[in-house]
């Protein structure tokens, strides 16, 4: 046995011999259960994927309290809520909470990039689409359970608040489960999307634009469109497409709430093959 | 291990635009000895190693490991440990989970995470942030994350850049101990220094072509003379004795005659028969140094200035 000294200093380090092994390794595969493990160690391990989960979350639930709270205090409010949908309007700071989203997905991939951890994961196991899918799973399940956590948390809240002034709404209520379902359903699509648009342009500041771009931009456009183009035109754009699927009533011009759900999955697919398919082909 | 190839790469070829990185590069590395990868900077080293890995496609041309492409590899980490940049790791993550995160794509038992750690010296530091490691620690971590499968082909791009000399000690002798124990490692370099010390056998590319194949003592002899340093005090005698039997004298400054084409034996009985005294006589072998600068010549990529010591680390 030899030693060396160890660059920081201090005693020698024994240097056994190099393959160090208490017991042999036995027959081992790189599997996609495997690829599951450590896609699922890798964003447990990284304090800044946990702020940005707290802050979806806490921006979320505070932002939808806050507007509860706000249209409550008006007359005009309250009737609004009365006429309205309640369960929606309880879900107010999901608008935000998806800003949070996007850059959850994209940081997932976008990180591994900038920091160039992504050749030492493909030189581990080789198959990418394997690394992504993974990968794709891990975000999916975390971003699911933040958007559930985020969806109940704001509905009842929401719902006690609307209670005080006599407007009732509960899970009960026809649709309204599915809403609120649908909100942590929201979430984990939005940070699929934005992993497809990460995985296909590997810069965190560029998928981040790309992302708000396409969730929070476009709709924008919607005011320098003619009326009859709007009608036909502002359905299709992701976030009011997939926004439907947090609201019990359909609202004129828009799908309803599984079809328009249903779009802006399509447009997650879109992405995530894009972003397969150019990560398959490129050299990393 | 029957000493076969481990790594095979036939007419390997990467082409960015109409520059050609990587030209059609023909070589095997086998199993038992350190391999040396050698060329002055941008000469396709690190290209050809990520084609080897498959994160780099090829223009051209294949590479094989133990037969078969490295992606279609089923424990990819049971073939292959590969040191490419140290600084390729999230640095928010501790040296543990990154370790643990590699271990479980290949389905490795998690004790192998902790095993690597106490075998590069990084136990105490396992669970700190591997952001705030020092270069050296940093390339332990590398060496580490290449050791988890205990794998039997290692490559290690540039392992000793940036590290101070106990450091490079330290990896010279771990790359023996690995090539020792039975194992294929190929090791690139752009310092001829290095290799020296470290390497049996020499592949040498220079602007991505093959420029040399071979052990290293066949590598100097091949590519340098031998000369032989003669001092003696009657020097006019001496050169035209050599001369008459067919040697090149020159006279260096200090009045050392350097002697070539003769053997150092023949030298002395030639001066003894003929009565000249010699006070000094000494063969000279090349220096892989000069042996590669020799063969790279022509092929320094970025020529900034006349120094070619500068370009090639000497």
């Amino acid at each position: 046995m030899t030693t060396a000294t160890h660059p920081l200093g201090g005693p020698p380090v024994p240097v056994p011999a190099p393959g160090g092994m208490t017991a042999p390794l036995g027959p081992v595969r790189a599997t996609f259960g495997g690829a599951l493990r450590s896609e699922w160690t890798k964003i447990r391990s990284v304090r800044a994927t946990f702020w940005t989960l707290v802050v979806a979350l806490a921006a979320t639930v505070g932002v939808s309290v806050l507007v509860s709270i706000g249209t409550v205090s008006s007359k005009s409010g309250v009737q609004d809520l009365r006429d309205g949908d309640p369960t929606s309007s309880a879900l107010t700071g999901f608008i935000v909470g998806m800003l949070a989203m996007v850059v959850f997905g994209a940081m997932a991939i976008t990180a591994e990039y900038g920091t160039g951890m992504i050749r030492t994961s493909f030189t581990a196991q080789p198959r990418r689409s394997t690394v992504l899918a993974a990968k794709a799973v891990v975000l999916t399940a975390v971003a699911l359970f933040v958007g559930l956590v985020s969806s109940f948390a704001s509905f009842l809240i929401g719902a006690q608040i609307f209670a005080g002034k006599g407007v009732h709404v509960s899970l009960g209520d026809p649709h309204v489960l599915r809403a609120v379902i649908g909100g942590g359903l929201f979430m984990a699509v939005t940070a699929l999307l934005s992993f497809g648009l990460g995985a296909a342009l590997r810069h965190t500041a560029g998928s981040i634009t790309a992302g708000v771009g396409l969730m929070f931009l476009l709709p924008v456009f919607q005011s320098f469109m003619p009326g009859a183009w709007r009608d036909a035109v502002v359905r299709w754009m992701p976030l009011n497409a997939g926004g439907n699927i947090i609201t019990t009533k359909n609202t004129e011009h828009m799908f309803t709430a599984w079809t328009g759900f249903g779009v802006f999955v399509l447009y997650a697919v879109v992405a995530l093959g894009v972003g397969f398919w150019l990560t398959d082909r490129r050299d990393a | 291990m029957d000493g076969g190839p481990v790594i095979e790469a036939r007419g390997l070829t990467k082409r960015y635009g109409d520059k050609k990185a990587v030209d059609d590069l023909t070589f095997t590395v086998r199993p038992g000895v350190v391999t040396g990868f050698l060329g002055p900077n941008g000469a396709g080293k690190s290209t050809t190693m990520r084609m080897i890995l498959g994160l780099d496609a090829p223009t051209s041309g294949t590479v094989t490991v133990n037969g078969r492409p490295y992606v279609t590899a089923v424990a990819p980490m049971r073939e292959v440990g590969a040191l490419i940049d140290a600084k390729a790791i999230h640095g928010g993550r501790s040296a543990y989970n990154h370790l643990l995160a590699l271990a479980q794509t290949n389905n490795l038992p998690r004790r192998r995470v902790g095993e690597v750690l106490e075998l590069t010296g990084l136990t105490q530091v396992a669970k700190k942030r591997s952001g705030g490691f020092s270069l050296g620690m940093g390339q332990r971590l590398g060496i580490a994350a290449a050791l988890l499968g205990d794998p039997q082909v290692l490559m290690f791009d540039e392992p000793v850049n940036g590290l101070d000399p106990d450091g490079i000690r330290w990896i010279r002798e771990f790359m023996r101990t690995l090539a020792g124990e039975g194992r294929t490692v190929f090791v690139s370099s752009h310092l001829m220094s290095e290799m020296e010390h470290t390497a049996d056998h020499l592949i040498v590319i220079g602007r991505g072509r093959l420029q040399a194949d071979m052990s290293v003592k066949e590598f100097i002899t091949r590519n340098s003379e031998q000369s032989v340093s003669v001092r003696s005090p009657e020097p006019g005698s001496l050169i035209r004795l050599l001369a008459t039997a067919g040697a090149r004298v020159e006279t260096q400054r200090d009045g050392v005659l350097t002697v070539r084409g003769l053997e150092p034996a023949r030298i002395g009985d030639l001066a003894f028969d003929a009565g000249i005294r010699v006070h000094e006589l000494a063969p000279h072998q090349a220096s892989l140094e000069e042996a590669f600068m020799e063969l790279t010549r022509d092929q320094v990529e970025y020529r900034a200035n006349s120094d070619h010591n500068e370009l090639i680390g000497a």
